[in-house]
């Protein structure tokens, strides 16, 4: 198919670069320079795609990110990415995109039949017709909207690509390249500012590229791409297109995505796809600009229907006609100059211009070009249904109330304008206050709030003379204030054409007896009358009005929407818009990809991994690793097709009956050192410290200040003055952070000093009842009877040469030793352990057979200790000091935590001795009881003991002290499963703790 | 994203710390009679007010020490940062 409507002489394009693409399977072709809008408008196609609600026919209306309705479905190396803007996205060869919103397809689309079915679509919708009957919504409503809606499908592959994030300082970040960007821009770079100019557009300019002016006797273009290639040269200054600021957070901290490959088919070898850049910038200048607003008519929605900027900007960049027959329909001058440029290129255009005898150089103009001009006429309606066929258009009376004259016209395209809109969204997110501006009817950025300045039209500033001189002057003084420079430069002189004030008119009524459909929201489908019905039903708030039509909550943020939504809104409150006020703007500006925000933090680097000295050993010998937190730990080894069950077991078993040894490194070591150190120990934990003789290691049990167990761990006094103490692995950060704060800020008195060693040391566990020959190989010169190392002892010796530090304490409740070494050292010690171990038939173990040792012994760990429990739901109340004063006492006389039925941990047994019970399932007196079934206690950890061959789990059950012997069942709704159980003690195996000390 | 400034390592993002509450509460001391309402409110009730609130921030990715903050709750503006021993 040819290119119908692009012009051969004008536009930025590269006309010696053909491209070939494909939408909706069909193959086109457009030039090295177009968007897939101007390209696909290039070759006569309207139709994009169908709107959210109604599945009305949707073309393009704008050219840039303002574009309510042009997002399609981009494949691109074999990636699918949704919500991509044929408007914003560039144009490369091989490109493929689908319309969206469309089944089975743009021209025949089934959802359309909701247009017919309007009255289930009425403001509030979500609200009113989906919920009735209940049962409807998952079976009929929720999988129709599915599949009817949405903006694409997301890819559920991995997403191959490369996304980068960049953190950045400047002293100016200037977010648009027109020409009041480009003006304080320059004026900055030149005063020695360090600045970026973010331009997201692929070119540089903004409205220079399409205006009709002259600065400094060079036309826009000419003049912005000079300044551009000045400052582009300088050392100072940072020039990025293709990048959106898109949000404005504290303390000047701004964020702006780039696509950095989006407009070619693949990626390069190592160039990210996109990267999002943090700026924390000292001054800000937002030159973002304005975006034209729509006029709203009858069918305003109909694909041909366009903002007369954007009509102009396809003609002029791109060389492309929006149609051949156009009726231009404004309030304002700017309709005019998308008129004169049609007619520059032999094109008729109609204007309807809404004012009854404007005048002015523009107008003057066009009249001398002999373009037909119609004043107080206004169109009443667009015809045509998957295209503009023609228009009624209307005389309206001087009070913009009474249509009259309606007649038919032809035309193949409407080119509104309804005057500017500043884009103030960047000014807003820093907290700036807004303020009406009434000559331009719109709101402009009040006072600052943060370090940001707006300048040129997003500050309604319109005329480009006005907006030179006084970006020049904010560049300047803004880069003095930083840089204390005094290189001023002047401004250019300016030709631009003088216009007419614009008509505050901007909605036609309905002519009689007619119910057409005005759209103000065109991504949403929130038509005139929605809002109408909002109103009428007592919304007031625009807040909440916004909320129950969805007007502006689309993904183009109401771009093109907002103000006439206000402006209605003042209308029928009869109050002004500045009383109705505007709804908040929250960033992102335009949509920002997943891919973007993630950055590099994906797969394997969304969090760093921690690996014991031993790490490697772990593998060669078939170790199955686990998270725990950040750290990669075996959770058994796998001996030939051995499951994990039969794996733990064996593991379990031969550490009971043998010996064996488990990596225990991941344990959180905090070294203490200082006069007060036993004091502090003393305040942290709940029992005795003061005691303690050098070489001895005591348990420990801390407390928050609510009484709630943080975390325990044995703490060892190396010297008189030094201790080593062991965390959980999971509490270890926390458990630092929690020593800080109270020696820095609650008892700044105690001279003690803290600091993490957990990853200074290898720490190895040797366990069972053969550990001690093991120990006595390993350290053949000590005394390791007990009375050399009783339990709870400490020695350091020697280890083949390294030293190494030998603690006699016990986590499996057998005779065990835990031997630390430095890290380096680690795994040398562990083959040493493997090798005298041999002849005792060592085995490592994992942590799936240290979970089972300890659960069958009965010793409380993460998952007892969750946060919700106090000492004596663990049965740790002996630990609990009833002489000294420590952190979290205070607490433990709660009414909840003395109360007769507290909760306890106690042991469970399945009757069949067979069944496993599921982790997290409840407890309760009669499986069939009705619901909800009172809840007794719940499951918390669960194994199959190696002792008694057979399931065993410890759960915290109410009033657990009385509980022991009572039949209860274990529920599991998840599992489907209702298991009938035998309330034990919680220390099934050795319960008077023999083994330890044998 | 903060921007703020430890008394000891100079001007850092807010991605290096955490937050640590209300720094004017003042733990009991110890072994002292503490009513059940005094202790009440020292665990549990906080002031959620707008505006000016001095509170702690741990660095944690820099130095570990605790520092003061004087920041505005509804603005987010820092006045002044202070040493955990400095009195304000
Ligand atoms: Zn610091």
């Amino acid at each position: 198919m040819s290119q119908n409507f692009r012009l051969n002489n004008i536009g930025l394009i590269n006309r010696n670069k053909k491209i070939s693409f494909k939408f909706n399977g069909k193959k086109y072709f457009g030039y090295e320079g177009d968007t897939l809008a101007s390209a696909l408008i290039a070759n006569g196609v309207h139709l994009i795609g169908r709107s959210f609600k109604y599945h009305r026919p949707r073309g393009f209306f704008g050219a840039g990110v303002d574009e309510p309705y042009a997002a399609v479905q981009l494949n691109r190396n074999n990636e699918t990415e949704p919500n991509v803007k044929a408007t914003e996205q560039e144009l490369f060869e091989g490109l493929e995109a689908n319309s969206v919103n469309c089944w089975p397809s743009v021209n025949f689309d089934i959802g359309a039949i909701n247009n017919l079915l309007k009255m289930f679509f009425p403001a509030g919708f979500y609200y009113k017709t989906f919920m009735w009957p209940k049962s409807f919504w998952y079976k009929i409503y929720e999988p129709f909207i599915r599949k009817a809606a949405g903006l694409g499908v997301a890819s559920t592959k991995h997403d191959k690509e490369r996304y980068e994030h960049k953190y950045e300082y400047c002293d100016l970040l200037i977010a648009g390249s027109g020409p009041s960007g480009l003006a304080s821009a320059y004026s900055a770079a030149k005063n020695g500012a360090k600045i970026i100019l973010a331009e997201d557009k692929a070119r540089f300019g903004g409205t220079l590229l399409t205006d009709d002016v002259n600065i400094g006797n060079q036309n826009g273009k000419e003049w912005a791409d000079n300044i551009i290639s000045e400052l582009k040269k300088m050392p100072n200054v940072i020039v990025k297109n293709r990048s959106q600021v898109f949000g404005y957070y504290d303390h000047n901290m701004l964020v702006m995505s780039e696509r950095i490959s989006d407009h070619l088919p693949i990626t390069q070898k190592y160039i990210p796809k996109q990267r999002l850049w943090y700026i924390r910038a000292k001054e800000v200048i937002i030159s973002s600009g304005s975006i034209e607003r729509p006029l709203v008519f009858g069918n305003n929605d109909t694909p041909g229907v366009m903002l007369s900027s954007a009509a102009k900007e396809y003609l002029k960049i791109y060389g492309v006609l929006v149609g051949k027959k156009p009726l231009i329909f404004t309030n304002n001058d700017s309709g005019y100059e998308t008129a004169i440029e049609f007619k520059k290129n032999g094109i008729e255009p109609i204007i309807l211009d809404t004012r009854k005898n404007p005048n002015s150089e523009i107008i003057n103009e066009a009249k001398n070009l002999n373009i037909k001009i119609k004043f107080s006429y206004v169109v009443v309606v667009a015809k045509g249904y998957k295209k503009v066929k023609s228009a009624e258009i209307a005389k309206i009376s001087d009070d913009k109330k009474i249509l009259s004259n309606i007649e038919n016209i032809d035309c193949d395209c409407i080119c509104v304008s309804g005057f500017w809109t500043p884009t103030i969204h960047l000014a807003s997110q820093s907290g700036a206050k807004t303020k009406f501006n009434k000559d331009i009817d719109a709101f402009v950025p009040d006072k600052s709030k943060q370090k940001e300045t707006t300048v040129g039209a997003a500050n309604g500033v319109y005329t480009l003379e006005e907006t030179l001189k006084t970006s020049f002057d904010i560049g300047y003084q803004l880069s003095k204030k930083i840089t204390l420079k005094d290189n001023r430069v002047s401004v250019p002189s300016v030709v631009e054409k003088k216009s007419e004030v614009h008509d505050k008119f901007w909605c036609v009524p309905l002519p009689e007896g007619k119910n057409y459909k005005r759209f103000l929201d065109f991504q949403n489908d929130v038509s005139v009358a929605d809002i109408e019905l909002a109103l009428r039903e007592g919304y007031r708030s625009i807040e909440h009005v916004k909320r129950y039509t969805t007007l502006g909550m689309a993904t183009d943020q109401g771009k093109t929407s907002n103000l006439n939504g206000l402006q209605l809104v003042s209308e029928v409150e009869n109050k002004i818009v500045p009383e109705v006020g505007h709804t908040t703007f929250r960033p992102p500006y335009t949509p920002v990809t997943i891919g973007a925000i993630v950055g590099r933090e994906v797969g394997k680097h969304s969090k760093p991994t921690r690996k014991s000295p031993m790490h490697q050993w772990h593998e060669k010998n078939n170790a199955i690793f686990v998270d725990a937190g950040v750290w990669l730990r075996p959770r058994y080894y796998k001996r030939g097709d051995e499951t994990l069950f039969e794996a733990s077991k064996r593991e379990a078993k031969n550490v009971r009956k043998n010996v064996g040894v488990c990596d225990v490194t991941t344990l959180g070591k905090i070294d203490i050192k200082g006069p007060d150190s036993a004091e502090f120990l003393n305040r942290v934990y709940t029992n005795a410290w003061l005691k303690l003789p050098v070489g001895k290691a005591r348990y420990g049990v801390m407390l928050r200040e609510d009484g709630i167990v943080m975390d325990d761990g044995t703490t060892t006094r190396i010297s008189e003055n030094h201790y080593h103490m062991t965390t959980t692995t999971a509490q270890a950060a926390n458990v630092l952070s929690h020593l800080e704060y109270y020696l820095q800020i609650v008892w700044p008195e105690l001279d003690v000093n803290v600091v993490s060693t957990t990853e200074q040391w290898a720490g190895a566990a040797i366990a069972g009842p053969k550990s001690r020959q093991v120990l006595q190989k390993l350290f053949p010169k000590i005394n390791l009877s007990n009375e050399g190392l009783p339990f709870m002892g400490y020695l350091e010796s020697d280890l083949f040469g390294i030293s190494a530090r030998i603690f006699r304490i016990s986590f499996s409740g057998e005779l065990a030793y835990e031997v630390n070494v430095q890290s380096d050292n680690g795994n040398f010690m562990w083959e040493k352990i493997m090798e005298v171990g041999k002849e005792f038939n060592i085995e490592a173990y994992g942590t799936e057979a240290l979970s089972t040792l300890r659960i069958e012994m009965g010793h409380v760990a993460g998952s007892e200790l969750d946060g919700r429990t106090i000492p004596y739901d663990n049965s740790l109340e002996g630990m609990v000091s009833k002489k000294k004063d420590f952190i979290g006492k205070r607490s433990l006389n709660r009414e909840a935590f003395v109360a007769d039925d507290r909760q306890k941990v106690v042991g469970v047994v399945p009757l069949d001795k067979k069944t496993s019970i599921p982790e997290g399932s409840y407890l309760v007196k009669d499986a069939n009881a009705k619901l909800p079934n009172p809840k007794l206690g719940h499951v918390s950890a669960s194994c199959w003991s190696v002792e008694y061959d057979n399931p065993f789990s410890l759960a915290i059950v109410k009033d657990g002290k009385n509980m022991i012997g009572q039949k209860l069942f274990a529920l599991s709704p998840l599992k489907n499963k209702s298991i009938p159980v035998e309330i034990v003690s919680s220390h099934y195996v050795d319960p008077k703790g023999e083994r330890v000390r044998s | 994203m903060l921007h703020i400034k430890c008394p000891h390592c100079g001007l850092r993002s807010q991605n290096e710390f955490a937050y640590g509450g209300d720094a004017s509460v003042k733990r009991p001391e110890l072994n002292k009679e503490v009513s059940d309402k005094e202790w009440n409110h020292f665990v549990y009730l906080r002031k959620s007010l707008r505006g000016k609130h001095l509170e702690l921030w741990h660095h944690i990715s820099g130095c570990r020490q605790w520092i003061k903050v004087q920041r505005d709750t509804a603005t987010h503006e820092i006045f002044k940062t202070f040493k955990a021993s400095e009195e304000i």
